[in-house]
């Protein structure tokens, strides 16, 4: 059974999902963050191949993408990294890049090589829905790795549920702003939204991202879907970490899982 | 190949196409929902052909240039667009989708540039529409082209510097886009060129094809036949080009050139001739031909021209060059230069830099005497005068 599916027939709430930059802060981080996340109670895990323009995303990962290029990393060296830690660990594994990377590797020969690898998931936001239907679907259901798509504020309902049926993974929910922390200080206009997607009944598990950043955050956002991903915030703490990635990312998971304080 | 023309979701042949992230779905859709509604909307058409007359100073002339129709032995015709407010052809494109973005309820502009032109034409149609506008600018570019950062900021613009990557060009579009993705309501993105997701390359090209629709009845009354033989236009991204060559797009009487820059040399690993060096690949949401690794890694390009240093083409050049219907041309810094100082001296005409490469591969052109040719004027040179005075500085000779 794929790693993605077994999660989340398993565990319904609090998810905690972790995004990293393969490659930062140095070229072999991969491995122990990988595991010290997994042993530390990180229930998903997101690995991101650095990218030179990576549209999607903000100043902090721009900036770890370029430090991983910067330090060699690329997709060949990725897949082995991932096999390596594939053998110390059964956490379900989620590749996110930019389709650029998978069109010039060949999309047959890159689902061949990250499935075998033991990855479970894919997010690639610049996948346009008609090629991916045309072109992706197959090649990834074969291949037994779940595809995951983003949903905004401004999705709207219909095409929401386009997207929910052409997704076969988790469905990443991509809130409006910063999430400050306290249910309290959720928007009514997030709230309308977070309702929205609540209303239109879909099987699809549902994580929040974007603006998740510590205990209280994550806590906040865990109340309306199955869970939620840090990706930002998690990078920042690594930085000036080099010599102990291990050590920090464990400290990140025990901040964000520690009990809430009365 | 018949009717160049983008399909219905936004191709020419296997280029173009729009892959975005969901964040940018909203905005772009919303806009290829509209775009060619309200620009044949007649109040639409009215305020377009008004502000192009009245405002942008259109037509711009079709001018013989005697001197370098003698030099080159063929019949020479220039394109002035430096003579348009704002001194390019940009404006054309700004004047455009300010209207667009009016009628669309935006409140806020933001705009990506390189050498500085596209965001003074963006700045200056945000001024005369009362609209917020900020642009993006790498920090290189900002100091390499000096004169223009000022004029945005007198005309109330935010001059906003991108720090990442190369500072240059790509760097301002990827910051741009970033801006729109937090401000996904109330912002239209200007984009300067005919690159981006579908709708903007066939969008922008539209709004520049106003540059070959004046060219036909300009030839018509001058040589008594609606077209050249060929034209000749820079390619950045290749907003003038498109426009240059949009209505004999399908006449192949007419020979297309697109200019690269060719920066310290094609092969030198300076260089911006993305037409030769690139391949096909997805850049700021277009599948097209960008200068990249194997991997997929979008390469700094190189030019001394801020307009030029852009590492992909726009997917109508790709599917142009590629299809072999446009011939590709690239000329390098040292050749702009001298082309610039020549026509400056034969012409009284001091071109931009990214113009200063049409004319440098007028060198490299065979033709007879009595073939005409339209080198698209894209726009003027005070922009460059820095680099220009190093230039004349360094020459020992004076030419001409």
């Amino acid at each position: 059974m794929n790693r993605l599916a077994r999660l989340f027939a398993e565990k319904k709430k609090d998810v905690l999902n972790i995004y990293f930059t393969a490659g930062y802060p140095t070229l072999d981080s991969t491995v122990p963050i990988i595991r010290s996340l997994a042993e530390a109670g990180a229930d998903l895990i997101e690995i991101g191949m650095p990218y030179s323009d990576p549209m999607a995303d903000g100043e902090t990962i721009q900036h770890s993408s370029s430090v991983a290029l910067s330090n060699g990393m690329n997709l060949n060296l990725l897949v082995q990294q991932i096999a390596e830690a594939r053998r110390h660990t059964e956490v379900p594994l989620v590749l996110m890049g930019y389709f650029n990377q998978v069109l010039q590797y060949g999309m047959e020969r890159f689902v061949g090589a990250v499935a075998g690898a033991g990855i479970d998931g894919l997010i690639l936001p610049d996948l346009p829905a008609y090629e991916y239907e045309r072109d992706f679907r197959r090649l990834a259901e074969e291949a037994d790795l779940q595809v995951s798509f983003l949903i905004t504020p401004q999705t709207t309902d219909n095409r929401i549920r386009e997207i929910a049926r052409s997704s076969t993974g988790f469905l990443y929910v991509v809130s409006s702003s910063s999430i400050t922390g306290g249910s309290s200080e959720i928007s009514d206009k997030q709230r309308a939204y977070f309702d929205r997607i609540e209303k239109l009944g879909l099987d699809n598990p549902k994580l929040i991202g974007f603006g998740i950043s510590d205990a209280a955050t994550f806590r906040t956002a865990c109340e309306y879907f199955n869970g939620a991903i840090i990706g930002s915030a998690f990078i920042r703490s690594l930085a000036g970490q080099e010599s102990r990635v291990a050590e920090a990312s464990r400290e990140f998971v025990e901040r964000i899982l520690q009990p809430q304080e009365q | 190949m018949k009717n160049i023309a983008i399909d219905d979701r936004g191709y020419y042949g296997r280029f173009g196409g729009a892959y975005i992230p969901e964040m940018l779905h909203a905005n772009v859709e919303e806009l290829r929902r509209n775009y060619l509604t309200m620009m044949a909307d007649p109040d639409f058409k009215q305020e377009f052909d008004l502000l192009m007359r009245d405002y942008v100073g259109r037509p711009s002339p079709l001018y013989y240039a005697e001197r370098l129709s003698k030099h080159y032995g063929t019949q020479v015709y220039l394109k002035r667009e430096d003579l348009n407010h704002t001194g390019a052809h940009k404006i054309n494109n700004t004047i455009g989708q300010i209207l667009l973005a009016e009628r669309l309820g935006k409140k806020r502009i933001i705009a990506e540039t390189g050498a500085g032109q596209h965001g003074v034409a963006t700045a200056t149609v945000c001024a005369l529409k009362g609209l917020k506008c900020i642009v993006y600018m790498g920090e290189v570019d900002i100091e390499r082209q000096a004169p223009n950062v000022a004029r945005m900021r007198m005309l109330g613009a935010e001059v906003r510097p991108a720090l990442s990557g190369s500072r240059t060009l790509k760097d301002a579009t990827n910051e741009a886009i970033r801006d729109w993705i937090n401000n996904p309501e109330d912002t239209h993105y200007i984009i300067g060129s005919v690159v981006g997701p579908h709708p903007y390359p066939d969008m922008v090209a539209r709004f520049q094809a106003i540059i070959s629709e004046e060219t036909k009845w300009q030839l018509q009354e001058k040589i008594g036949r609606d077209y050249p033989d060929a034209i000749v236009a820079c390619v950045g991204g290749g907003s003038n080009a498109a426009g240059a060559y949009y209505h004999y797009l399908n006449d192949e009487r007419v020979r297309l050139i697109a200019v690269e820059a060719a920066g310290l040399g094609v092969d030198s690993g300076e260089s911006a001739a993305t037409s030769q060096l690139g391949t096909e690949g997805i850049i700021h949401g277009s599948r097209t031909l960008l200068m990249q690794t194997e991997d997929g890694q979008i390469v700094e390009p190189y030019s001394i021209s801020a307009g030029l240093d852009y590492p992909g083409i726009g997917p109508l050049h790709a599917f142009l060059i590629d299809g072999k219907r446009a011939e590709a041309i690239s000329v390098t810094d040292d050749d702009a230069l001298a082309a610039a100082l020549f026509v400056a001296r034969q012409e009284g005409i001091i071109p931009a830099l990214e113009t200063a490469h049409a004319f440098a591969a007028l060198d490299q052109m065979a033709y007879g005497p009595d073939d005409v040719v339209v080198v698209c004027l894209s726009g003027r040179g005070d922009k460059d005068l820095a680099a220009y005075s190093s230039y004349l500085d360094s020459v020992p000779l004076n030419p001409a």
